[in-house]
């Protein structure tokens, strides 16, 4: 248990170091070493703990009354910072906090002891991996990145801050992958949505802090409905242990469990930025981009996620299934169209995790060993990917000055490392035979299901869904792809610390591709195994289309090879009605040179983000309410 | 004979032509005459295109758009000047703007002569290019041997 | 069936589909021609065509595009021979989609603007087809027997006794009609025309010369007969009847999309995407809570 603990404990460490070293070369080293030990630590316990799911004996008064006073006094500066700022909102929503958490710690949780704290199982493991790995390397590519950042930022050097928030972001994620006592993931969680609420603010400008506080009253929403579950659950069942509220044999019976449920699930909805609650992660792009690829892609949303994988047995077939997975589902189509007509990168990122999350949303809804299976593979896939992605972009904003896909054009000449990078993202983001097709894949297989009475919801959810997600990237992909203007190099002058995360990434995405039945037979099956009993002769994608998968994957790699070589075709410029100059300009009348200038369709019409979000913001909203007041009425399925 | 004279495919361009020529040349696709029975396709785009058809003469506007669309037909290729224009510069031989007939600008293979040249003619033009076609793609394939 | 005999039909269709493919553009000139009035070209055409342009000298506005067209070549080649070994329908359409991107890449990757456009609208009609295409095979699972023993290996399908196209009648239709756009059949032919003279010159194909044009249309031909199967494998029930009826019905559905070509002027892009989701969420999803309700 004491390597548990250390992993746990070191981030934080390092976090207070951090915050007070204000040497460019130390905090790089240490900020590298840290890393180093933190990825270190995380394969240790993942590897001696793998197939071997524990508790651990742990329990303390002076931990739990420590972590209430931290708690209240964030609670207070929050309450302060809302009225500084003039957000209202947030300042009541945190006094409500503040009141129902000292009513929960004085009252409801007297007497309820969970003696062992801490558990590890296969999804917690695979969640410490992410963490400690991706999590890790994002920290490594931040001290590159922040200095570029503070080169052309003004005002004082706020940077120990930065990494302080990141590394204890960390350890926050640890204590909520690895905590059985209900309290302390509560405690884990608020910490996360604090840490995610400073870094969005980090810059302090305006826009900054209005999407900040944003994102803390949404959180405090999901916050204050993990609270009422914790609440519900002291005192109608006193349970505060989550292996306990997982082993409640019939959950349909037990009509306040399941509202208990309802309301965690809301909470991990909430996290994980599904509609109505999606634009809390729309507005967290402001940030430095390795806080949205620490935060927005694989780690904070992650928890969201996690919760809701976890409480996925207890949600098979009832309405708090069908809420969730009707949110997940439209979360996904919705979020998928909106992406359309988006051409920050960030943004289309940050859509994209929406409607990626939104699916995993409805695996964790439909609640099935098969569903549940494709949730999971989504989830590391996406994580890798995205968390690349959002790093490409960081990079690509810093040398070519912007991060709208537009600009991106000929970025194969400009960065051409970098664009294959990219692309190598992009392209396993939605394309056979990689990674998230072949979870979205399952996904798709496990959702047609004919007793599921809201198949056909998946279903068109889904197929509709696919198709928008291949529009937005390919148009992205394109643009990344064209080679027509012989334009500079501007890559030479990326930092040595992104260059060696980016590649890490893109071969861990690869490593990820073809090693993913090894993932899913040592990780993934044998928890799904445990969380519901399920057999696993049943295999999800038949072995030969696993195999057929793998030689697909090879095919492409093979395929790419003579990108290197020469080619004896001959050069011809581009056809442009015989007027063209070069493939940069043409001769336009009176001997005027015009420029060709290429933009790729938006379709805002009919995806603009306002009406669509508007629309999913209604129908979710309602589908929430009308859940959670059903099982209030006692009505379970 | 090889597929190459099987399948000649037309890139039009007029250069500064009165359209008569221009009309012509697109009556012979239609129904009447139909130019597709031997497999011509007027397609739109120098990069696919075998015969290159010109009507009109060439002036200082438009002497570069010939030469690159010439430049953007890959091997083999012939170019064609249909209508007395494209072959000497016409009535329009003396204008001040005008250079003359196409073989000023590119070298020119088949000349069909006419005011307006006439759509049987038109594809007598074709056909005998295509004659051309064939030598230069075997000359081509002795080259690569 | 063993495994052999479905490699020999992958085979099979790697080896005569470009023939099968050539011929039925052939065929699909010749009818055009007639439909308008002319004697046309000889069947033989498309196959001179190719040949005559395996001949040409190769030139490329950059040392990408030819490698993404053989891609697409590739990618086309094993997504039919999937489909004809009998693997699961899935599997296939996602490797369709592959194929397609690698097309739309080609097209991008020289920056020609007609090119750029052609590609554009070429994943958008793609965007406009992809839910119905996908209904399709989730259609077929659940005409399978849905939770138990639902199938989406299309070997199952074949062998299955019934013909599906009775409790899929929907689906068929709106097959066919998407069948327009995957086929670039007038009126959507938004991305390339086979027709000459269109607005963007030859969309997708603009920069494809010589052996890299020839590449895509060797591609087009194992595409169509593939997608003709897709057709013909509604009508199969196992037996000879099912064999025969699916082949006549997809020649039929061929020679509609024919009429359609010439009868029909291009029609606005809007009208591509509300024609693809209103197939298929009406008869797509509309047929699909039928097989739910009988499953």
């Amino acid at each position: 248990m004491d390597d548990i603990l250390f992993m746990m404990v070191f981030p934080f460490i390092v976090a207070v170091i951090l915050l007070v070293v204000k040497n460019d070369r130390a905090r790089a080293i240490v900020s590298e070493v840290g890393a180093a030990v933190i990825i270190i630590a995380s394969v240790w316990v993942a590897y001696s703990y793998l197939g071997k799911p524990q508790t651990f004996e742990i329990s303390s008064e002076t931990i739990d009354l420590l972590m209430f006073a931290i708690e209240a006094i964030l609670g207070l500066v929050v309450i302060y910072l809302g009225v500084k700022y003039k957000k209202y909102a947030a300042s009541v929503l945190g006094l409500v906090q503040l009141i129902m958490s000292i009513a929960f710690e004085f009252h409801y949780k007297e007497g309820i002891e969970v003696e062992r704290g801490l558990y590890i199982d296969d999804l917690s493991i695979l969640m410490i991996l992410i963490i400690g790995i991706i999590g890790s390397l994002i920290c490594v590519y931040a001290v590159g990145y922040m200095r570029d950042f503070q080169a052309h930022a003004e005002g004082k050097d706020r940077r120990p801050w930065f990494f302080f928030l990141l590394f204890v972001f960390l350890s926050a994620m640890y204590g909520i992958v690895l905590s059985d006592n209900l309290v302390w993931m509560f405690f884990f969680w608020e910490i996360t949505t604090l840490c995610s609420f400073a870094l969005i603010g980090f810059t302090k400008t305006e826009e900054a802090i209005n999407n900040s506080f944003r994102q803390l009253i949404l959180n405090l929403i999901g916050g204050i409905s993990f609270l009422a579950a914790l609440i519900l659950l002291a005192d109608q069942e006193g349970i505060l242990s989550l292996a306990e509220l997982l082993a409640t044999p019939d959950v349909e019976a037990a009509q306040w469990v399941l509202v208990a449920v309802m309301l965690m699930a809301l909470a991990g909805i909430v996290k994980s930025a599904q509609m109505p609650f999606h634009t809390w992660l729309l507005g967290a792009m402001v940030a430095p981009t390795p806080t949205s690829a620490l935060l927005h892609s694989s780690t904070m949303v992650k928890a969201g996620v996690f919760m809701l994988l976890k409480l996925s047995p207890l949600l098979c077939g009832n309405v708090g299934g069908y809420m969730v997975m009707t949110v997940g589902a439209l979360t996904f189509l919705l979020a998928s169209m909106a992406a359309i007509s988006q051409s920050n990168a960030k943004r289309v990122l940050a859509y994209s995790t929406i409607a990626n999350l939104g699916l995993i949303v409805a695996c964790a809804g439909v609640g099935t060993p098969e569903a549940v299976w494709a949730g999971v593979l989504l989830m590391v896939f996406h994580a890798i990917t995205k968390s690349m992605l959002f790093l490409c972009v960081g990079t690509a904003e810093h040398h070519i000055g912007s991060r709208n896909i537009e600009d991106m054009d000929n970025l194969f000449d400009r960065m051409p490392r970098l664009a294959l990078i990219m692309m190598l993202g992009i392209a396993a983001m939605f394309l056979a035979p990689l990674g998230m097709l072949i979870s979205k894949w399952a996904a798709l297989t496990a959702f047609v299901d004919p007793s599921n009475p809201l198949c056909i919801l998946l279903v068109g959810c889904i197929a509709f869904g696919s198709a928008v997600t291949g529009f937005y990237w390919t148009k992205w992909l394109g643009k990344l792809a064209c080679t027509a203007m012989n334009r500079d190099n501007v890559e030479k002058t990326v930092r040595p610390q992104e260059w060696s995360v980016l590649g890490a990434l893109a071969v861990l995405v690869v490593v990820v591709c073809f090693g993913y039945p090894l993932l899913s037979d040592w990780i993934v099956v044998p928890w799904i195994e445990g969380a519901f009993g399920w057999d696993p002769s049943v295999s999800i994608l038949e072995n030969d289309n696993m195999y057929l998968l793998l030689i697909m994957m090879a095919a492409l790699v093979l395929m790419f090879l003579p990108f290197f070589g020469r080619s004896k075709t001959k050069t011809v410029p581009n056809y442009m009605s015989g007027v063209n100059i070069d493939n940069d300009t043409y001769e336009g009348s009176m001997g005027s040179t015009v420029s060709v200038s290429l933009r790729n369709w938006y379709l805002e019409g009919w995806f603009g983000e306002n009406y669509i979000g508007r629309a999913g913001e209604g129908i979710t909203a309602i589908v929430i309410i009308a859940g959670i007041a059903l099982a209030c009425a006692g009505w379970v399925a | 004979m090889s597929a190459t004279s099987k399948s000649p495919w037309i890139l039009h361009y007029d250069a500064s032509s009165c359209n008569g020529c221009d009309i012509e040349v697109l009556a012979c696709l239609t129904p009447l005459y139909d130019a597709e029975r031997f497999g011509v396709i007027n397609t739109g785009d120098p990069k696919q295109a075998d015969i290159l058809l010109i009507t009109g003469s060439v002036n200082d506007q438009n002497k570069n758009v010939v030469k690159q669309l010439y430049d953007q037909m890959p091997e083999p290729k012939v170019v064609v000047a249909v209508g007395i224009c494209a072959c000497n510069g016409g009535i329009f031989r003396e204008c001040y703007n005008i250079l003359g007939g196409v073989d000023t600008v590119i070298p020119v293979d088949v000349y069909v002569p006419g005011c307006a040249a006439r759509p049987e003619s038109i594809i007598d033009g074709i056909v005998k290019g295509v004659g051309v076609l064939e030598e230069r793609r075997a000359a081509m394939k002795e080259g690569r041997k | 069936m063993s495994n052999w005999m479905l490699l020999c039909f992958a085979l099979v269709f790697v080896v005569l589909a470009p023939f099968a493919g050539c011929l039925l553009a052939g065929v699909d000139r010749k009818i055009s021609a007639r439909m308008q009035g002319r004697q046309g070209p000889p069947i033989a055409q498309p196959w001179y065509d190719v040949r005559k342009l395996m001949a040409k000298e190769s030139n490329a506005p950059n040392r990408f595009q030819d490698f993404y067209v053989a891609c697409y070549l590739i990618w086309i080649v094993i997504t039919g021979a999937m489909f004809f070994a009998g693997m699961d329908l899935l599997l296939v359409l996602f490797t369709l989609t592959l194929g397609e991107v690698f097309l739309a890449l080609a097209a991008y990757c020289s920056g020609s603007p007609f090119a750029q456009v052609g590609a554009q609208r070429e994943i958008y009609v793609a965007m406009a087809y992809e839910p119905m295409v996908l209904i399709m095979a989730i259609g077929f699972y659940l005409f399978m027997g849905g939770d138990d023993g639902g199938s989406f290996r299309v070997i199952d399908i074949a062998q299955s006794s019934e013909m599906a196209i009775v409790p899929m009648l929907g689906i068929f239709v709106g097959f066919v009609v998407i069948l327009t756009m995957k086929l670039r059949k007038s009126p959507f032919d938004l991305s390339m025309s086979h027709h000459a003279h269109q607005d963007i010159v030859r969309g997708v194909a603009t920069e494809f010369s010589g052996k890299t044009y020839a590449m895509m249309e060797v591609s087009h031909w194992y595409e169509n007969i593939m997608l003709l199967g897709m057709v013909a494998l509604f009508f199969q029930n196992g037996g000879w009847t099912g064999f025969v009826l699916g082949i006549v019905v997809a020649i039929l559905v061929y020679l509609l999309e024919i009429w359609l070509d010439n009868g029909f002027a291009r029609m606005k892009w809007q009208t591509a995407i509300k024609t693809g989701w209103v197939a298929a969420l009406i008869l797509g999803l509309g047929n699909i809570a039928v097989l739910l309700v009988m499953a």
